[in-house]
């Protein structure tokens, strides 16, 4: 079990290697938007410093939308999906195994550069560290839910723009629990409550998504 | 076993629905008449006035039902979908499909009211209330739905789709509904306390349950409309479609 | 019956503006949402009717040409 999840996870990551240049424009996307909205309010680190959980965070949940549409497209293109749902193994655990390469190229890359954007934003130090946390532990359950979205919208017509109507408002808990752990810090309150109920949000997204998911890409491949 | 499993086909199939749903819609109108008269009657003629709130209360006999159909309507509609998804009967799905543009109307209407009860009350039109940024989240995933569905041409595949959306909506709705509540409760200083009145006169009760029951029925005769629409349109090769559409053109053709 | 006089009802405490902009738009969309069903499905029937009408003739004028289909 482990072993295909393993399998997948590196076939995945070594296609997602060959085209570098999306990873780094949705990691581009994500700098920019974010660089805009001093642009937009105003320079004042106090404003900043109340803005940046919230901007930070809805920047990654749109850079993460930005590669959703890419997670089972090619494979469904190229026949490879069909392949795998004729595996003997479940679907659900082949989903899983691309949840989670999806989001060691488009999380794991977010929550590294996240802090640096973070500085823009005159976080403090304890903030920072609050703001990477909740995005490594936020980040998959955004990949997980996504997966149900991007599933649902393979093949379909204007895909890109309803996989964003489908899933955003999915992600609103994730994005209340993930900004309000960082705000709870900025403020200097802890921000235990926010995390626990965050880290409980990527299990579910990561453990119990990829089974609607895999009910979808069924229906996809029909 | 058999048998029975045959006639609950029988009774989900379009052809045998068809007719049935064209003889209960007048029922339902007839019905929804009476309810919505009789609860927006006890409403604003008899009901009196809200010492807090004043005349401008009156909205909540609209407001509260509007909101729950809205809600309401999507627990069925996610219930159809289900068992479509599961048993694969042709006229749950389309009954799903039937029932979101009704229940994204309540939703809208649920947020007009609640804005325009909101502007004499708190002085907003707007708050980032848990329970209409809820009502807001709910209005979306009407639109999601209804996008998805539309965007899909192979209606059997929409259906499924549809399902699985509805299905994966339904259990996120609570985890919304909490997670908003708790960001509401946490940013208290910009948000209103909206305790609604607390001791509701049984007057105003029953004015909220009569028009209730009639956005309940006037949601069933929509929908059965909207799903006897569908089914024309999605069966319009098959014989009984024919057959129901050619009695009056044929004779026309004699005449 | 609460009111005194109409126009007190329609001044509804000084919230009319709210309470009929309410009532208004409700009983706008209810009324609006099965007149376009009934429109809606007297332009499919139409719209069918005229394709079976097509496909008979179709079958008619085949049938004239070459008996066999």
């Amino acid at each position: 079990m482990l072993n295909l999840i393993r399998a997948i996870i590196s076939r995945d990551l070594r296609l997602a290697l060959r085209r570098r240049a999306d990873l780094v424009s949705a990691l581009f996307f994500f700098i920019i938007v974010v660089s805009l909205f001093p642009l937009g309010v105003g320079p004042e680190p106090e404003l900043l410093r109340k803005l940046a959980p919230g901007v930070l965070w809805v920047a990654a949940l749109l850079a993460t939308l930005l590669s959703l549409p890419r997670l089972f497209a090619d494979d469904h293109r190229d026949g490879t999906l069909e392949q795998l749902a004729l595996a003997p193994q479940p679907l659900g655990l082949i989903v899983l195994g691309k949840v989670l390469a999806h989001w060691l190229v488009s999380g794991l890359p977010l929550t590294l550069l996240a802090p640096v954007l973070g500085i823009q934003f005159d976080l403090s130090g304890e903030a920072l560290w609050v703001l990477a946390f909740s995005l490594l532990i936020g980040t998959p359950a955004l990949s997980g839910i996504g997966a149900i979205g991007a599933a649902l919208t393979l093949g379909v017509r204007g895909g890109g723009v309803l996989l964003s109507l489908l899933v955003l408002p999915l992600y609103i808990p994730v994005l209340i629990f993930g900004a309000g752990a960082v705000d709870a810090a900025v403020i200097g309150l802890g921000a235990q409550a926010h995390l626990s109920l965050l880290g409980a949000m990527m299990l579910g997204g990561v453990f119990f998504a990829p089974w609607p998911t895999a009910a979808a890409l069924r229906i996809a491949l029909e | 076993m058999g048998n029975k499993l045959i006639n609950i086909y029988r009774f989900a199939s379009p052809q045998a629905f068809y007719p049935l749903a064209g003889k209960m819609i007048p029922w339902f109108w007839t019905l929804a008449a009476i309810f919505g008269i009789a609860g927006l009657y006890i409403g604003f003629l008899v009901a009196p006035t809200d010492a807090q709130q004043g005349e401008g209360y009156r909205i909540i006999f609209l407001h509260v039902p509007a909101s729950w159909l809205s809600m309401f309507i999507y627990l069925v509609m996610a219930f159809w979908a289900g068992l479509g998804l599961g048993f694969n009967f042709r006229l749950s799905g389309m009954m799903a499909s039937a029932l979101a543009p009704t229940g994204a109307l309540f939703a809208f209407l649920s947020l007009w009211t609640g804005a325009l009860w909101g502007k004499p009350m708190w002085g907003t039109w707007w708050v980032w209330d848990a329970r209409l940024t809820s009502e807001l989240i709910l209005l979306f995933l009407y639109v999601g739905f209804i996008a998805l569905q539309s965007s899909i041409d192979d209606p059997r595949r929409a259906d499924k789709a549809g399902a699985i959306l509805a299905l994966v909506g339904v259990v996120n709705i609570p985890i919304i509904y909490f997670s908003v509540k708790w960001w509401n409760t946490l940013h208290q200083g910009s948000s209103v306390s909206l305790t609604k009145s607390p001791s509701m006169a049984v007057t105003m009760l029953w004015g909220m349950l009569l028009c209730a029951l009639g956005c309940w029925m006037y949601s069933i005769a929509v929908a059965l409309m909207r799903v006897r629409s569908i089914m024309l349109e999605r069966e319009r090769h098959t014989d009984w479609v024919r057959a129901e559409l050619a009695e009056p053109g044929e004779h026309a053709g004699q005449e | 019956m609460y009111w005194n006089s109409f126009s007190e009802f329609m001044a509804m405490g000084n919230h009319g503006v709210y309470v009929w902009g309410s009532v208004g738009v409700m009983a706008i969309l209810m009324l609006l949402e099965p007149v376009l069903l009934i429109q809606s499905r007297k332009n499919l029937i139409a719209r069918l009717k005229r394709q079976f009408r097509a496909e008979r003739s179709d079958a008619n004028t085949d049938r004239k040409t070459s008996p066999q289909r």
